[in-house]
């Protein structure tokens, strides 16, 4: 599955949307899903929480194993996907369209500081 | 360099996803590995297990040479029939655990895990050498092995033998659990890693492209060692190199039932066993169900009435739809008991219960 342009991306595999009102929408890439598998288990951080950069707010369990889901930019948790909590295979079928929380970033400048689809593809590329 | 199967290409054709098992490169899953769980408990589906060995041991001193290597006792064995068994260091350690066939007279066949195959062949002859066993041991490197399992794998596995060879047919239908029979270079056997119904092939490696093709065309799903791992579990079977090792013995790996003490039979490792067994106290191996969100692993620690304990196995269980393990705990604690697991730093309750959780894809826990 192509690394869609129109979104950004993190180095822990988390890709981000910005959408029109200022919101980011953020979920997990197609290469993370693929590399942990069938998905059994999604833990979606509370609304209204806080986060700072980087900081765990998610957890994504497959059969495989668990993996902590990075805040990818600081701000707070505005909505939450939780569809997800009774349809965890959403994140297999397509990890690109099951968004797991939607983040009101603390600054808006903090966007740029993410990977493109270019840089993220050599990202990838580099761990197989 | 990874090993391969005769089956790689087939594997990798398939979409498969390879991963390295033990020094082999081998398919994880075709895709969804809880599909390929749920085609074997309710239809049938296949499993390369290739990269597993088989050993044939001959000689007019197998029988004794055997009776004095593994734990089990190969004279329960009538010809054609298996017997599991582990194989001890002196001071009671696994070293493996294995399934011997008597093919009759003076001959046998072992499979031995794919991880410790060499080890276990230089073991072998060390022991046919040092204790003066004059048999010959032979490692068939040429053959492959497929396992077709579920509820309908007999069934399609005869329709598929029956258009190469009439005798196959008769001989899955006349298979009793847990015997084998060999028809022309077809090594079928009537067991399995599942739970299920089914049986275990032993080809030449050039013939199991085309079974693996003709049964993917009868239905029999193609499954990967993602699905093997969550399937043994549900069915209770231990899993070397996590469940036991050569740093536990048998009986402290809920494996006392494959050790035979009836005889005054002198097997590696008995002295060993019988020591521990005066001294009392065994940790014991036993089941763990966890109906809360998570999934139990191997090496979360287990807290307990009795003390600290250890999961050796841990997963989701596709049947059961929560998590299940296997944990090695403290002597006291038992079947109903409930335990503390450290999940990710969060202490989670499980409930003790007996093992296999499902069998016949029935749960029954």
């Amino acid at each position: 599955m192509p690394i869609p342009a129109d979104l950004k991306y993190t180095e822990s595999h988390e890709w981000v949307r910005r959408e029109a009102d200022g919101t980011l929408t953020v979920g997990i890439t197609e290469f993370a899903q693929e590399a942990l598998g069938d998905m059994v288990f999604v833990e979606l951080p509370e609304v209204g929480r806080s986060l700072g950069k980087g900081e765990a707010c998610a957890v994504v369990e497959s059969v495989k194993a668990a993996s902590d889901v990075y805040a990818p930019v600081a701000g707070s948790v505005v909505a939450v996907n939780s569809a997800l909590t009774e349809k965890p295979e959403m994140i297999n079928t397509n990890a690109f369209e099951a968004w797991m929380f939607k983040l009101k970033p603390a600054n808006a400048a903090d966007l740029g500081a993410l990977l493109d689809a270019a840089a993220y593809q050599a990202n990838v590329d580099a761990q197989k | 360099m990874l090993k391969r199967t005769p089956l790689y290409d087939t594997h990798v054709a398939a979409g498969a996803k390879m991963v390295d098992f033990g020094g082999w490169e081998m398919p994880v899953n075709y895709g969804s590995q809880i599909e390929e769980h749920h085609a074997v408990r309710r239809h049938a589906g296949m499993f390369d297990v290739s990269h597993m060995r088989a050993v044939d041991i001959e000689g007019a001193a197998a029988r004794a040479f055997l009776r004095h290597l593994i734990a089990n006792d190969v004279d329960k064995l009538a010809p054609g029939k298996a017997l599991y068994s582990c194989m001890l260091r002196p001071d009671g350690g696994v070293l493996d655990d294995l399934i011997v066939y008597w093919l009759g007279g003076d001959r046998y066949r072992a499979v031995v895990n794919a991880a410790t195959a060499e080890k276990d062949l230089d073991w072998m002859h060390k022991v046919a050498h040092d204790d003066r066993y004059p048999v010959s041991i032979l490692p068939r490197r040429e053959l492959a092995m497929i396992a077709v399992q579920g509820p309908q794998a007999r069934a399609l596995l005869k329709e598929v033998l029956e258009g190469l060879d009439g005798d196959a047919a008769a001989v899955i239908d006349g298979l009793k659990p847990f015997t084998a029979k060999m028809v022309d270079e077809f090594f079928i056997a009537r067991t399995g890693y599942t739970g299920e119904d089914g049986c275990e092939v032993v080809l030449p490696a050039d013939e199991v492209a085309d079974l693996w093709r003709r049964l993917h065309a009868v239905s029999v799903e193609q499954c990967g060692l993602g699905a093997r791992d969550t399937l043994r579990l549900e069915a209770g079977m231990n899993l070397y190199g996590q469940d036991m090792d050569e740093t536990v013995t048998p009986l402290e790996s809920g494996l006392a039932w494959t050790v035979d003490m009836k005889e005054p039979r002198d097997f590696i490792g008995r002295a060993a066993l019988e020591k521990q067994q005066a001294a009392g106290g065994l940790r014991q191996l036993l089941g763990l169900k966890m109906t809360e969100r998570g999934v139990l692993r191997a090496h979360q620690k287990v807290m307990t009435a009795e003390g600290e304990g250890e999961i050796t196995s841990g997963t989701f269980s596709p049947t059961l739809g929560c998590s299940i393990a296997l944990a090695r705990v403290p002597a006291g604690i038992a079947v109903g008991d409930t335990v503390e697991v450290d999940l990710r730093g969060k202490p989670v309750s499980a409930q003790v219960v007996k093992f296999p959780f499902v069998r016949n894809g029935k749960a029954l826990v």
